[in-house]
């Protein structure tokens, strides 16, 4: 028995042949690349180069927001504005009309302190859902996954920024003028808030992952926390006389010394009659030294917070894509 | 040549909860006993890629491969092990992931891009070649909502490849859009290839494979079995489907049929062995496309049969015949005579590209009437080591002949 042909036989030796082996050529023009790690820890250094890498990421994220959250509406941002004007004509009107509080321009006080406030829940409010909402990309596309927090921050700072706007025109209107040679230090004061807001923000996005109740969670402990802070009651009221010490745990709050500041810069040291023969400034009135002692300390706070976040957050990122 | 990707015994639990309690409420009335089941998704894996090679990962649907190249991207973060990674990456795991319906193809690109690491710079640089690439000019300030799946896509594409990353990480994204434009980005491949790019694709198609990797690593049950040239690898794949009974529904190894039914009740003649034989047998269970291959029948005669005839048929994994013949074509028919002797067909070549076979034979009186059969009664395993696929190796040779004068005027004429 022979076989059935010759010529079929032939043809495997010639095609083993044509596997070439791989050519590796070294791409021109290319620095060494640097290497990256994927592991379950990472250090805390190099995740925060990683995120001061993904920077310009941040920029177009809180770019999409903006353009997102006002596209098709014909009053565009000024939507964003309304929420805050008509709450301050809301509480001028009670607490002046109805209420007779006796601040004078009680609407400047008011708005000194809202600008923070509206600053701080807006960053919470959007930063807790942040993570799940946007659970397409996290599950698919590898970034520093803390920006899209960072980024609720940053679109509540231009928020902040608007409603600024807003202030200067109603100043202007008004005639009224802030503590000029105090200005700087609302730098200071929004430098507090920002690093204050992004340590909450990245700590909070991580959680509502694990546990998606904190999303509505938080709106309950904001509409506590704002009343915590003297923005529609006087300073005075707090700490007066002998229980000074309530003024000093209210101190605790972060976002306290941070409002006291807007208010001193704006509102400055305006006093009103709380009883007959009284007079009191409705802000603090702490000595400016003081008011930096405390800006500082909560600048320190909250940047330790701000690593404490990102570290909690490093720990449970490693099973967002599986939670989502 | 330094490593592109080191995956240092990278391995990945999954906990599948029953239930998955995910607000604070059900935690809480739930703590400390929520039944869940660990699943081992990556068993220590460790594999260099060498960078500027094309490397594929093959297994099956939950072999983990998927969660390797997560991992590779710094989606998922190994439990135990780590990755290294050497250069940018640009990971298509899901074309478009991230588009934003409500903003314009323009915003998205930078949008897109900027999520996958790339600079602004490099975006604006990259720009009109990007859009031109997904074909989109027309429509690149619309906003992505009224885009058409396959515009949607080819925009993710687009954005993904041209960015020019040191690596890039495919996710059976390749087959998507028209033919014409799978076409265009296998060209963007072999482009990247050519400059020296890594490149890590995963896909359940070794056909694809095959013909674009330098070497596939291939994962079943989370573990890496092999880091291999195509053809091997895709043998070693080829085993874990068969394993998985995926595959050959009988893989019995040449045992002579011991309940044939057909035969009548006294067997004239009795197959009682089949080997197969081809070279390098002891190292390695298969042979390569184009070696030779030997099968030896032994039969026992228990009653003289005149013009007894053997038949062949090689079948592949679907059941159907690859080749038949029978020794009569070859010659006559034999005249056997009682006692024991043996019958060999050889095959100075197997021009099978890749697959597992198994021979059936029988043994006829010069009648036609089947005295015994054996089915199957032996397999063998061909490995393809070239970049052909297919069923069979044509023999083949190329001529060119190439018109004298430039052919890029000629050929656009």
């Amino acid at each position: 028995m022979s076989t059935l042909s010759e010529a079929e036989a032939t043809s495997a030796g010639d095609l083993a042949a044509e596997q070439e082996p791989a050519v590796v050529r070294a791409l021109p023009g290319r620095r060494e690349p640097a290497a990256r790690v994927v592991a379950a820890r990472v250090s805390l250094r190099v995740r925060l180069v990683e995120l001061w890498r993904a920077r310009e990421l941040f920029v177009f994220l809180v770019r999409k927001d903006l353009k997102v959250r006002y596209k098709g509406s014909v009053l565009g941002i000024a939507w964003s504005l309304l929420n805050p004007a008509v709450m301050l004509l809301v509480y001028d009107i009670v607490f002046t009309r109805f209420l007779k509080a006796g601040f004078p321009d009680f609407a400047l006080y008011l708005f000194s302190g809202l600008i923070v406030w509206n600053m701080f829940q807006t960053a919470l409010t959007g930063s807790s859902s942040v993570i799940v909402a946007n659970a397409g990309i996290v599950k698919k596309v590898s970034f520093p996954r803390e920006i899209l927090a960072l980024s609720q921050v940053g679109t509540a700072t231009m928020f902040f920024f608007f409603q600024a706007v807003v202030l200067v025109i109603f100043l202007a209107g008004f005639q009224l003028a802030p503590v000029w040679h105090l200005l700087p230090m609302l730098a200071f004061a929004l430098l507090d808030l920002i690093v204050f807001s992004a340590a909450l923000a990245v700590f909070l996005s991580a959680v509502t992952v694990y546990l998606r109740d904190v999303e509505h969670l938080i709106l309950v402990l904001l509409l506590a926390w704002q009343w915590g802070i003297p923005m529609i009651y006087s300073w005075n009221q707090v700490s007066a006389g002998d229980h000074h010490w309530i003024g000093d745990l209210f101190l605790i709050d972060p976002l306290v010394p941070i409002v006291l500041t807007f208010q001193r810069v704006l509102y400055g040291l305006r006093t009103y009659t709380p009883a007959p023969n009284v007079v009191a400034t409705v802000t603090s009135n702490y000595p400016i030294t003081f008011l930096l002692e405390l800006l500082v300390a909560v600048l320190v706070v909250s940047i330790v917070l701000f690593l404490i976040a990102m570290t909690i957050f490093g720990r449970l990122e490693g099973n967002f894509a599986e939670e989502l | 040549m330094t490593a592109a990707i080191e995956i240092q015994g990278v391995s990945k639990r999954f906990r599948l909860y029953h239930e998955k309690y995910t607000t604070l409420k059900e935690r809480v009335l739930h703590a400390g006993h929520v039944p869940y089941e660990e699943f081992k998704a990556l068993d220590s894996v460790t594999a260099d890629i060498p960078s500027g090679q094309t490397v594929g990962i093959l297994g099956r649907n939950g072999s983990g491969k998927s969660t390797l190249l997560k991992c590779i991207a710094g989606i998922l973060q190994p439990t135990t092990g780590q990755v290294v990674v050497r250069g940018q990456v640009a990971a298509m795991l899901e074309l478009g992931a991230g588009f934003q319906p409500e903003l314009s193809g323009r915003d998205n690109v930078y949008l897109n891009g900027s999520l996958l690491g790339f600079s602004r710079k490099e975006i604006d640089r990259k720009f009109d070649e990007i859009v031109a690439f997904a074909e989109l000019e027309a429509f690149i300030d619309n906003q992505v909502k009224y885009y058409s799946s396959g515009m949607y896509v080819r925009l993710g594409f687009a954005v993904a490849v041209s960015v020019e990353p040191d690596i890039l990480l495919v996710d059976e994204v390749l087959a998507v859009g028209d033919e014409r434009f799978q076409e265009k980005c296998m060209d963007r491949v072999r482009r990247f290839q050519e400059e020296g790019r890594t490149i890590v694709v995963v896909s359940h198609s070794p056909e694809m494979m095959r013909q674009i990797c330098d070497q596939i690593l291939v994962l079943d049950h989370g573990k890496l079995l092999t880091q291999a040239p195509p053809g091997e690898a895709i043998r070693t794949f080829r085993e874990t489907l068969i394993d998985a009974g995926l595959l050959a529904p009988d893989t019995g190894e040449a045992a002579p049929a011991t309940e044939a039914p057909v035969p009548p009740p006294r067997r004239r003649i009795e197959i009682t062995g089949a080997t197969v034989e081809h070279p390098g047998m002891g190292e390695r269970p298969y042979l390569k496309t184009g070696e030779a291959l030997t099968l030896r029948i032994d039969y026992r005669v228990h009653e003289a049969t005149p013009g007894a005839v053997f038949s062949i048929a090689v079948l592949n994994v679907m059941d159907s015949i690859v080749f038949a013949s029978r020794s009569a074509q070859l010659g006559e028919g034999v005249d056997l005579g009682p006692g024991a002797g043996s019958v060999t067909f050889v095959f100075d070549g197997v021009p099978l590209l890749d697959g597992a076979f198994k021979i059936n034979l029988d043994v006829r009186d010069g009648s036609g009437t089947v005295l015994d059969l054996a089915e199957p009664a032996a397999t063998f395993e061909v490995m393809n080591p070239t970049r052909a696929t297919g069923v069979v190796a044509l023999p083949m040779r190329v001529e060119v002949e190439a018109p004298s004068e430039g052919y890029l005027s000629a050929g656009r004429a």
